[in-house]
């Protein structure tokens, strides 16, 4: 590696202060540091560093993200297999032995949607560091990760590109940066275009990608849109295993609750993730779900009935929720920061899904709205948390 | 022209802007600027007011005892309101019906009962009419271009005269839903004031 880092230590002075290209160092600042650890050493007063810098907590968020980016190709290229007669022959061998084809696939409908995510995004974070002076944050790996993973494969590119602006500009950026945010970025683009473009994004949307030869592109409803229609999850076509592994049409990352618990594993036990939020965030399903249960007699028609009585387990499996749970709601700048915080927090994410899906039939997904509304709420939720916990020890030096 | 006036004329167009800087009349900027007609409607009424609002204030500002001036100008403002609204229903009644909520609303309209605390009080006739009408022009010019964006970015018209043929009608542009809803004027807004802010630094708060 030492011609690279030779290469780098020649180019430097050209964007240090004075350097032809000094207003571009963000960039190179951004390269080096991506690449290498920064060499600067702590200046004035003694202070401890850590190394788990802001660069090795997002790689390990992405290294959690693995199982379900792997997971979203093959699903996806399966789930087009299936629908396209093309490909009979290979789904009656199982996804066992095809799977390969099924990533291949997947990987043709996941890596263009990835790849304009990190170019329309990427172009953005460099525009605003050059501009503002502020490095370029390492902060954009998850962002870029997580954004395609919560989109339906088949959306058209440009809406991918128009989504991730709206994320990093409105999102990040005009609160300044990776660190003032308010809102969980990734979310803030998928919100976006969930309002702008309900139609391909919500309730009825894809089957499987148009393939040459075959049929135009199958489209139906995704889970949670058909059980507002008849609110029975044996009509639902697929059995609750298909969806804990995630074997079923959807946002590409969010099918399978088995692989964002392997996520969620590995951020637990590396402490990046918070077990609290995640913790708190089921507990709160939990709790809304069985409310939800014992109102069941009072919906007004057949189906509301029947989807008011849906149990936890299906609510944990169904739609993008474990996805939600795990990887947006512990962004650890647009989340709750106090420990007593994050449970309200993760709770009330939990409560206001099932809530949502179940109460408001607009909205078939409640997971996105929840978690954006508790962002907004999470600074008002940590600020009382303070003040009481200064008013209890207040009141036991006597001070009141 | 001298520098006052000149000040008190092109101030609310920018650095004074009544909706960008101020942060008043925001209810009537997100309802009516679905579509650019609305837009322009709900400037004309609120110039129609607010000029006259101000002239007459300022005539009777010396008559008006400083313990009952609030509920003075208040029905002076209603009475302009009540014309406003009952011309618009007689000549533009199809848009009337569609705004005309908003229009009544002009008596709580905080840039009206500024302006005329703030200034017709203090001020002769004239250069009273003049703050008026540089202020509704403030307020216009931002309610226009916000309906402009929203009406073109959602539906691809302008003036209902189509630009973009709407994906819908079998065109190639695909509406965006957003821009249709309440909260795309505030992106829109927020998006003005930061380029205001840009151009013209000393708008910022000092922290």
């Amino acid at each position: 590696m030492a011609p690279l880092r030779n290469l780098l230590d020649k180019v430097a002075p050209l964007f240090e202060e004075g350097g032809k290209w000094e207003k571009l160092y963000p960039l190179y600042e951004a390269a080096d540091s991506f690449l290498y650890t920064p060499g600067k050493r702590t200046e004035g007063a003694v202070h401890v560093r850590d190394g788990m810098d802001i660069k090795r907590l997002m790689v390990t968020v992405v290294i959690a993200l693995m199982p379900c980016t792997i997971w979203a190709m093959i699903n996806t290229g399966w789930q087009q297999m299936l629908a396209d007669p093309a490909h009979a022959e290979a789904v009656s061998l199982g996804l066992k032995s095809s799977w390969m084809t099924a990533l291949s696939l997947g990987a043709w409908a996941f890596l263009p949607v990835y790849a304009v995510t990190i170019a329309v995004g990427g172009a953005l974070e460099g525009v605003f560091a050059t501009v503002r002076k502020h490095e370029i944050n390492e902060g954009f790996l998850v962002t870029s990760m997580l954004f395609p993973l919560t989109l339906p494969p088949d959306l058209p590119l440009w809406m991918v590109g128009v989504g991730i602006a709206f994320g990093v500009v409105i999102g990040k950026e005009i609160f300044g940066g990776t660190g003032m945010n308010v809102l969980n970025p990734a979310l803030t683009g998928r919100i976006f275009l969930f309002f702008a473009y309900p139609s391909y994004m919500s309730g009825s949307v894809w089957r499987i990608l148009p393939a040459e030869g075959a049929v135009d592109g199958v489209t139906g409803a995704t889970a949670l849109g058909d059980l507002v229609g008849h609110g029975d999850v044996s009509q639902l076509g697929y059995t609750w295993a298909d969806y804990f592994y995630g074997l079923v049409p959807g946002s590409m990352g969010e099918t399978s609750a088995l692989c964002c618990l392997l996520g969620a594993a590995f951020l637990i036990f590396t402490k990046v993730g918070s077990w609290r939020i995640m913790l708190s965030s089921l507990l709160g399903l939990c709790g809304m779900t069985l409310l939800l249960n014992a109102l069941s007699g009072s919906g007004s028609t057949e189906a509301i009935r029947g989807y008011l009585a849906i149990g936890p387990e299906w609510h944990f499996v169904l739609g993008g929720f474990a996805f939600g749970a795990v990887f947006m709601a512990t962004d650890p700048v647009s989340a709750a920061q106090t420990d007593t915080g994050r449970w309200i927090y993760g709770a009330l994410i939990g409560a206001l899904t099932p809530l949502v899906r179940v109460i408001n039939p607009a909205y078939p997904e409640g997971v996105m709205l929840a978690i954006i509304f508790m962002n907004v709420f999470a600074p008002t939720i940590d600020y009382y948390v303070v003040k009481s916990n200064i008013k209890r020890r207040e009141a036991r030096l006597g001070v009141q | 022209m001298d520098k006052a006036t000149k000040k008190v004329l092109v101030d609310p167009l920018h650095v004074q802007n009544p909706i960008t800087l101020q942060v008043l009349g925001i209810c009537s900027a997100l309802a009516v600027t679905t579509k650019v007609e609305t837009a322009l409607v709900m400037s004309a009424a609120l110039t129609f007011v607010l000029v006259l609002s101000n002239v007459s204030i300022s005539l009777l500002r010396n008559k008006i005892p400083g313990s009952v001036r609030i509920i003075t100008q208040l029905s002076i403002i209603a009475s302009l309101v009540v014309v406003a609204d009952q011309l618009l229903q007689a000549f533009l009644f199809d848009v009337a019906k569609e705004i005309s909520v908003f229009v009544t609303l002009i008596i709580t309209n905080c840039i009206v009962m500024g302006r005329a605390e703030a200034f017709a009080m203090q001020n002769p006739p004239g250069k009273s009419a003049l703050d008026g009408l540089s202020n509704s022009l403030g307020y216009s010019w931002v309610l226009i271009a916000v309906g402009l964006f929203r009406e073109l970015l959602g539906s691809g018209k302008i003036l209902n005269y189509t630009v973009f043929e709407a994906s819908a009608d079998g065109g190639w542009y695909v509406s965006n839903g957003l821009m249709v809803l309440s909260p795309s004027a505030f992106f829109l807004i927020g998006l003005i004031i930061w380029v205001q802010r840009a151009l013209s630094p000393e708008m910022n708060e000092e922290d």
